[in-house]
């Protein structure tokens, strides 16, 4: 095939409407955002001259400190959940399924259906009177509705676990999909059993596709408002409710933008040290 | 482990992932105000009653006018990118691209508090085209990463073979290269219409006073005597999702001699 050396001029063109866009909607907003963070409310406007006293408030208030910690551990364990529930299924499709169209269509499908209604459908069937307590008291197993199924960090992670499930599914697979088949063979040649085949040939190489899952789910899950609105209740809610409250609620935007930049400089440093880590445990592991 | 034991569990799973997303229609169906078991009869009336509900149609119209545009816009500026990227040798490419896909690592409501307050300070009032604004920056990635596909699935011999024959680039896109992308960008269209058309946080807080149907049932979540109704709008909005993503998936894939699925 001949290599097109087409003029970039042309090819920045391309490009620029896509990039214009972003600037416009992720770049100005964002960096309005950290300079609205460093200032401070008054009244329905904003006091002149620039305040560290919003970071001050976030890093100082135990509240706050609580509720970042919380998000991130309520985040951590539905990236967990989730990774490890989706990992049998793609290894299965990847490796014995007959129709793997069919079967990633149907894992996915549900990922196309409304959020709202698909986190909506958790309240519904964890719910005082939901599905699960009015199902067991018709069996007789239960005499009182349980109460401990909603509004709490449990009822979150469940309902996020749902929620991605793609998210984790279609990275696994994609990994696994690549190994070279041959690897497998040989290992079994050389005498390995399933299992210790699995966790020196498979389980290493599948790695950037856990991976590659683990920060698709744990980045925008720590930041997710509609589960835990829903779902959480005062011992489920995460930092997006409380940002929601300062911005809406409080109608303190200064603090709403403070804790906004300190959940997204949190989430990407949590991210960037598990990337750095894993790559480092890759290398070791060769 | 042994092949029948995973597919058992790959079929729980399904169950696992499939249960809670046929509360809708099942419960949609049941003559009852309250959603739970024992199921009490068949009924059609929750779906009788959505006719009849205007606020329901104002916001199901605003949301068809903002996944439209949305979808044109985001797959318009996807083409552009992906053509520039698979056809050209350039520097800073992937720094572009990773640009591009960064609003998939912002959380929703960053995205969405961070617009509104621009839209405050240049006094632009919130409205459909916020929400469209907004929903352009998760569905741009989404249509380039497709349509990077598609154009990476195609032979650029044919592209060359109708320059040497004479026709100037423009007729070359129009003859050669838009029918062999249609695939891509029909589901590119289909694919970025359905995430504008479900998303509900950005049009939450951009919207306005023009809800979209997202918004629309946030509203009436909070009425126990609506969620009947609210579910027979879910089941409706369910069927009309699968059957969009079977026709995209299907589309995608015509003329590709492997099986390509997801991003």
């Amino acid at each position: 095939m001949a290599d097109r050396r087409g003029n970039s001029t042309e090819a920045y063109g391309l490009m620029a409407p896509a990039l214009g866009v972003m600037a416009i909607g992720l770049i100005a907003p964002l960096a309005l955002m950290l300079v609205t963070s460093f200032q401070s409310q008054s009244g329905s406007g904003f006091a002149a001259g620039w305040t560290l006293a919003q970071y001050g408030a976030v890093l100082g208030r135990e509240s706050y400190r609580i509720l970042f910690l919380r998000s991130l551990l309520i985040s951590g364990a539905v990236t967990l959940v989730t990774v490890a529930l989706a990992y049998p299924a793609a290894y299965y499709v990847a490796f014995h399924a007959r129709r793997k169209f069919v079967w990633l269509v149907a894992l996915t499908i549900p990922f196309w259906t409304s959020y709202l209604l698909r986190v909506f459908a958790w309240k519904i069937i964890l719910g005082f009177n939901g599905l699960i307590n009015s199902g067991l008291i018709r069996l007789h197993l239960i005499h009182q509705p349980l109460s401990f199924l909603l509004y709490n960090p449990f009822a979150v992670v469940v309902t996020l676990a749902h929620a991605w499930a793609a998210f984790a599914i279609l990275p696994i697979y994609v990994s696994l999909e690549k190994i070279d088949r041959a690897l497998l063979e040989a290992a079994s040649d050389l005498g390995d059993g399933p299992l210790r085949r699995f966790l020196r040939i498979t389980l290493p190489l599948s790695m950037p596709g856990i991976v590659g899952a683990a920060i698709l789910i744990f980045v925008p899950t720590t930041g997710d408002y509609v589960t835990p609105a829903l779902v959480g209740g005062t011992q489920g809610s995460m930092i997006a409710n409380l940002i929601e409250v300062q911005f809406v609620g409080a109608g303190n935007w200064p603090l709403g933008a403070a804790l906004s930049v300190a959940g997204m400089v949190l989430v990407g440093l949590i991210a960037g040290l598990f990337v750095t880590a894993a790559r480092a445990a890759a290398k070791a592991a060769r | 482990m042994k092949s029948r034991t995973l597919f058992l569990y790959a079929l729980a799973y399904l169950a696992f992932l499939y249960g809670p997303v046929l509360v809708l229609p099942v419960f949609s169906f049941n003559n009852s105000e309250f959603i739970a078991f024992p199921l009490s009869g068949f009924t059609i009336r929750w779906y009788q009653g959505l006719w009849a509900d205007e606020a329901m149609s104002h916001a199901l119209g605003n949301s068809l006018k903002v996944g439209l545009a949305t979808a044109l816009l985001s797959t318009a500026l996807g083409l552009a990118t992906a053509r520039a990227v698979t056809r050209h040798r350039l520097k800073g490419a992937s720094a572009a691209l990773g640009f591009i896909s960064l609003p998939l690592f912002i959380p929703d409501i960053v995205l969405a508090l961070s617009l509104m307050l621009l839209l405050g300070l240049l006094s632009l009032p919130l409205s459909l085209a916020a929400v469209v604004l907004g929903h352009l920056l998760i569905c741009i990635p989404f249509a380039v990463t497709v349509l990077i596909a598609r154009f990476e699935g195609f032979d650029r011999n044919l592209e060359e073979a109708s320059a040497d024959l004479g026709e100037d680039p423009w007729m070359t896109f129009w003859r050669v290269t838009f029918p062999l992308m249609l695939p891509g960008i029909i589901a590119s269209l289909l694919l970025t219409f359905i995430t504008s058309f479900d998303e509900f946080l950005l049009a939450f807080f951009l919207s306005g006073t023009e809800a979209t149907l997202p918004v629309y049932i946030w509203g009436q979540l909070r009425f126990p005597e609506r969620l009947p109704m609210v579910l027979a709008l879910g089941a409706l909005i369910l069927a009309a999702s699968i059957a969009l993503v079977i026709l995209a998936e299907y589309v995608r894939n015509l003329g590709v001699r492997k099986s390509m699925v997801g991003a």
